[in-house]
């Protein structure tokens, strides 16, 4: 997080578009995943079933929309640990509204509302106070967790309406799942955002030097501020979906997403140290991550396994374009 | 007297004596000595672990691993007494220290040569060690009828009538405010954090401060992967899951600044030890422990909130005044 930052080496030219696209990050998840799928169509007779696959989309689309917020909010240099807090206190609050007799329109706003509310609690903290997101956040996980487990103890709201379970166990068309389905479009509203928008560049730049930003006009606080709210509202649809996908809610829901969607923009190329990242990275990471999860749970691997496979992943993506450079530096210097 | 009042400590010292207060208007036998000693031994752990964490945070990194080196080395130390009870306790405590270290030594050794940063080599870890618990374990548990008496009684025997988990916890207590305040390493870790690019003027080497550090952590989570199995004779792959949070937490609330550079020995032990306070008095006040997580959330948050007043330096106020404009 706080790592002193490599010195930056500014070159004469830039790359020619073409070897640049073959050498990016992205190409290389593109690889990976091509990998990853052929080894599992080899591995396993029932993975290459369209039914199969979809349900392995079912793996990462919830943690993969809190991904694409935080992506953003770590290209600006700050960081969310109290996503799945989140989800699990807008998942209580839903659960309330079920018992006071709520229908499935009120639940779904109340999700999304009581998300958005928390995201703007974490900016207004971040921002106003000026404190750093990694601690505020991580005090925030406890309290909106805490206020869950305050609410629910050791109890279970259950008794969803029928028509809520659309959101997450509905299919939009054939083996497409509204749950991909919202993915994909948030992914393309995600992606045009950061980088088609100049909201999107100021991301870029804000992540690169904030100060330089403050003295060039960019309201640095505020879009801080957006990017929380943004990433509490996309928690708070991830609540909705997780909610309606197992029909029940307990405080430990979605315990430890946090980890993996941080996990995924990692991995998906986005630089901790802020500044750098594509929202495809994203993309193309949870579907990884989908993919060694649901490969490997079809050869019977353990769950907790896969966790290994998950961190080697995440260490060795990052880790293999440093000893690429080093390598190359070596020869060439 | 105005500079005594300056150390953050003195502030949480007093914050945490007013808490003593509130609960013993509650329930009078808390602030009772047998009480507050059990409080301390309870707390030990945690204190020892956010020590740890404090050296790594000092340097401006982060290690999130600990807890499930912590769950790693215990499940060892504890399938090592299963198998052999014949193993004396303090060579597995050797063993403990050696198997975390080992861990620790890989977390800073990418930190250091692979200049990866140590937030997303610690959050790889973490999983990675955990797993590896499994592995190891094929995810049996170790129960308490499967080891050795001595395994479990250690830390409960009484030396000058304080048990010896307390006493462990007081030797590293020392050992880190020697090494924090009266040695050269020590220096450099705060040299490091308050400022790297100068510390590599002063001749620190930055990198491999760095690497001793995570190798300072590696070993405090395997002691106390020894010392959590032992006291809730259970070693299975859930054990402290999740913890690595608390143990920020207890610095956080200690004053240790997330930015590097600012905290001392006796601020992560005040920051642990208002946390254990906390989780003890919960149930004899009568409050749901559900409520715990809560108001350690709300303690943190009130910390940052008053630590960060401190932390403000002069260099900045230009900028908070354009900031303002």
């Amino acid at each position: 997080m706080n790592d002193t930052p490599a010195p930056r080496h500014i070159p004469d030219r830039l790359d020619k578009p073409l070897s640049s696209a073959i050498f990016s990050w992205e190409a290389l998840l593109v690889v990976i995943a091509v990998v990853i799928f052929a080894v599992n169509s080899f591995a396993s007779p029932y993975f290459l079933d369209p039914w199969s696959l979809s349900d392995l989309t079912f793996n990462f689309t919830e943690k993969g929309l809190i991904a694409l917020a935080m992506a953003l909010l770590i290209i600006s240099g700050e960081i969310d640990l109290s996503v799945a807090a989140i989800v699990a206190l807008a998942s209580t609050m839903m659960g309330m509204a079920v018992q006071a007799g709520a229908g499935t329109p009120v639940l779904v706003a109340i999700g999304v509302v009581v998300g958005l509310g928390c995201g703007a609690f974490n900016g207004l903290l971040v921002t106003r106070l000026g404190l750093p997101s990694i601690v505020v956040t991580i005090g925030t996980m406890s309290l909106f967790r805490g206020i869950a487990f305050i609410i629910l103890g050791d109890q279970a709201y259950k008794g969803y309406p029928e028509s809520f379970a659309f959101f997450g166990q509905g299919y939009v068309w054939w083996v497409f799942s509204f749950e991909l389905a919202l993915f994909l479009v948030a992914a393309l509203i995600y992606w045009f955002v950061l980088h088609r928008t100049s909201f999107g560049r100021q991301v870029f730049a804000i992540g690169n030097n904030p100060v330089a930003c403050q003295f060039s006009g960019v309201r640095v606080n505020r879009i801080k501020f957006i990017l929380f709210c943004l990433t509490g509202l996309m928690s708070g649809i991830a609540s909705v979906l997780i909610t309606s996908r197992l029909g029940s809610t307990r405080p430990s829901i979605a315990q430890g997403y946090e980890l993996e969607a941080i996990t995924m923009v990692v991995l998906g190329g986005v630089s901790i140290l802020g500044g750098a990242g594509s929202i495809l990275g994203v993309v193309l990471a949870a579907f990884i991550m989908g993919l060694v999860t649901f490969g490997l749970g079809l050869l019977n691997v353990p769950g907790i396994v896969m966790s290994i496979f998950i961190g080697l992943l995440l260490i060795i993506v990052i880790a293999l374009p440093i000893v690429w450079r080093r390598l190359r530096e070596g020869r060439f210097a | 007297m105005k500079n005594f009042l300056k150390y953050r400590e003195i502030w949480l010292l007093a914050g945490i004596v007013v808490l003593i207060g509130l609960i013993s208007t509650r329930f009078p036998g808390f602030a009772d000595p047998a009480n507050l000693r059990q409080v301390f031994n309870d707390t030990s752990i945690l204190m020892i672990l956010a020590l740890g964490q404090m050296a790594v945070i000092l340097t401006r990194s982060i290690d999130l691993s600990m807890a499930s080196n912590l769950c790693f080395t215990g499940m060892v130390v504890a399938m090592l007494n299963a198998a052999h009870p014949a193993i004396p306790i303090p060579v597995l405590i050797v063993i403990a220290l050696a198997v975390g270290l080992v861990l620790g030594a890989i977390n800073g050794f990418l930190v250091w040569r692979l200049n990866i940063p140590s937030i997303v080599v610690t959050l790889g870890t973490l999983t990675i060690y955990r797993g590896a618990t499994f592995v190891v374990s094929g995810g049996a548990w170790v129960n308490a009828d499967q080891m050795s008496p001595d395994f479990i009684n250690f830390q409960r025997a009484a030396f000058l009538g304080i048990p010896v988990l307390s006493w462990i916890a007081i030797i590293v207590i020392a050992l880190f405010f020697l090494v924090m305040t009266r040695t050269a390493i020590g220096r450099s870790i705060y040299a490091i954090g308050v400022n790297p690019t100068a510390s590599v003027y002063a001749g620190i080497d930055v990198g491999r401060t760095k690497f001793i550090v995570f190798c300072i952590s590696g070993m405090i989570g395997g002691l106390a992967g020894y010392l959590w199995i032992s006291r809730y004779v259970i070693a299975s792959v859930e054990v402290a899951n999740g913890y690595e949070l608390n143990i920020i937490a207890a610095c956080v609330i200690g004053g240790i600044s997330i930015a590097g550079g600012i905290g001392s020995v006796g601020g992560a032990v005040l920051g642990a030890l208002f946390l254990g306070i906390i989780s003890n008095a919960l149930p004899v006040i009568n409050i749901s422990p559900f409520w715990q997580m809560a108001i350690s959330g709300s303690a943190i948050i009130l910390a940052v909130v008053l630590n960060a007043r401190g932390e403000r330096r002069q260099g900045r106020i230009i900028l908070r005044k354009a900031e303002a404009a």
